[in-house]
């Protein structure tokens, strides 16, 4: 597959904004989506919609075969162990809770340790704050060099006898460094200490073998992957899963309730409480399919030298910074935040929208990153295998315009 | 003679309309932006500070003979042309022509609609952030 055969996947690419072409490099807040997944969402929606597991009509059944069919899909994606390690959330965010919650409850005391990078998104750092916060616990901060890679070697000094987890990104929103993760699991492994990996922005580029990886938690969103929006994943080892105790009550996740007493439904149900998003999950299926045409040799070379043209484009021009430098063995994705001198990074970004060029201003919900690189914000441009070179020639022709504009 | 409230507001609904793209629209703010008076270091304070945009902007407001005179400052420039914009029309005027002005010449010339979600934000909060220092004036 070619790049021009990978666009005609995706309907909206073809779109025009103020008369211009969309150039889209908005990737890392939400990729866009391919026909199949928009068509499976609308045709559940029209010809499926009921209710999954319970209910013994014809259209549950669809329903709950396509929603537990998924379930093997995504397994099969991850090279999980079991499908009872696939629990469907809303998304990374509702992912990360749901561990930070219960495994909290179930192994986390008053003076314990959770270890978070410093190049973490807000949602792997906030609900950690939270629950160590309820529980009397605290969050420890695994540092980043001035060129934005990971201190991994430091990891070890880190952990003591009451760290109880590391939460760690597979590829920073806001860096695009791919983090060495399989060493971060093996430092914490050999301390005893079991690991969550932030899969947002990895899933994408890199996609992840868990049992490879041997990561305890891998969570990630549907929406950033070629799914439908509001759905995600989050993978966990099943002797923690059966130890954790449920997130939330209710719907689906109980056995038998009583008043005197209620005891819970096995893996996964046991963490899908309430009504699932039935029609938007299964659209897993198509954006695995996708995912695995996208990765295809002839695309993957191509979208290296977008990037090579990209990185050298910007990092040889003088005005400009970038934040998350790849060196020695570090890879970066396509995914580009950077600052330029005396220009405002909410001003560029209003520029290049108007010349039809979407990227992301402001803080990237990494506030702490922001503060270690001493800036309000960034621009960050970022691109999925469906974009071109000539959109990438397109942008920088336009950041240019946009800089002697604002200077 | 003086100008009244109302022409000026035409002035500037009129030298809007000479663009038909709205990138030369933003080039003219950017140049407003440019443009604008300078604004002392010291006076860029917490409290001066407009809540709700996400650039930051200072507004500032001294009060002779009768008339509201604005200063304003923001780190990013085409909202500093916005906040110089609102500045151009409103600076120099009476508290009770500022309070009862409906601020619709904002409408007219499009601007609001094509601003960012944040930005239109932001431009209510400095309306009403002028329209509160009339009020307090009054």
């Amino acid at each position: 597959m070619n790049v021009t055969e990978a666009r005609k996947l995706f309907p909206i690419l073809d779109s025009k904004v103020y008369g211009k072409d969309l150039v889209y490099f908005d990737n890392a807040a939400t990729s866009q989506r391919p026909a199949s997944s928009i068509e499976r969402l609308t045709r559940l929606s029209l010809e499926h919609n009921a209710n999954i597991h319970r209910a013994v009509h014809a259209l549950a059944s669809t329903a709950t075969d396509e929603y537990e069919s998924t379930r093997d899909v995504v397994k099969e994606f991850l090279n999980a162990r079991s499908r009872k390690e696939i629990i469907f959330t809303s998304g990374t965010t509702n992912s990360i809770n749901l561990v930070a919650y219960s495994f909290a409850e179930a192994f986390i005391k008053e003076g314990d340790e959770v270890i978070v990078s410093e190049a973490e998104h807000h949602s792997n750092i906030v609900p950690w704050q939270i629950v160590c916060q309820r529980k009397g616990a605290s969050v420890k901060v695994l540092r980043i060099d001035d060129n934005g890679v990971l201190d991994v070697e430091s990891l070890a000094g880190l952990i003591t006898d009451r760290t109880r987890l590391v939460a760690c990104t597979q590829i920073s929103n806001v860096l695009g460094l791919v983090n060495p993760i399989e060493r971060v699991v093996e430092i914490a492994h050999s301390k005893g200490v079991p690991v969550l990996v932030d899969g947002a922005q990895g899933v994408v580029h890199q996609g992840l073998d868990v049992q490879k990886c041997d990561c305890d938690f891998y969570a990630f969103s549907g929406h950033k992957m070629y799914a439908a929006t509001g759905t995600g994943v989050i993978y966990g080892k099943e002797k923690w899963l059966e130890q954790m105790p449920p997130f939330m009550g209710g719907g689906e996740m109980i056995e038998t309730v009583r008043f005197s007493g209620t005891t819970y439904a096995e893996l996964p149900e046991k963490f899908e409480a309430g009504t699932q998003n039935f029609n938007a999950i299964p659209t897993f299926k198509d954006a695995i399919q996708v995912w695995k045409e996208l990765n295809s040799k002839e695309l993957t070379d191509y979208a290296d030298s977008v990037k090579e043209y990209l990185y050298d484009a910007l990092s040889k021009d003088d005005r400009i910074r970038i934040y998350g430098v790849p060196c020695g063995t570090v890879q970066k994705i396509p995914l580009f935040s950077f600052t330029v001198e005396g220009v405002h990074h909410e001003d560029l970004a209003l520029i290049l929208d108007k010349m039809g060029v979407a990227t992301r201003s402001g803080q990237m919900c990494a506030e702490p990153l922001m503060d270690r690189f001493g800036v309000t914000g960034m621009l960050r441009a970022s691109l999925a295998p469906y974009n071109t070179m000539e959109e990438a020639e397109y942008f920088i022709k336009s950041l240019n315009r946009a800089i002697s504009m604002l200077k | 003679m003086e100008k009244t409230l109302a022409e000026i507001k035409e002035e500037v609904i009129d030298s809007f309309s000479m663009y038909d793209e709205w990138l030369d629209k933003y080039e003219y703010l950017i140049e407003l932006g440019k443009n604008l008076d300078s604004y002392p270091e010291e006076e860029k304070t917490e409290e001066k500070l407009i809540k709700g945009c996400q650039s930051r902007v200072w507004l500032d407001s001294k009060v002779e003979d009768g008339k509201i005179y604005f200063s304003a400052d923001s780190d990013a420039i085409i909202t500093k042309g916005i906040i110089s914009l609102l500045i151009s029309v409103y600076s120099g005027r009476t508290a009770a022509e500022i309070a009862s002005d409906d601020f619709k010449f904002i409408e007219n010339i499009g601007l609001k609609e094509n601003l960012s979600p944040t930005r239109a934000n932001g431009l209510v909060s400095m309306i009403s952030t002028i329209k509160r220092i009339a009020q307090e004036n009054l």
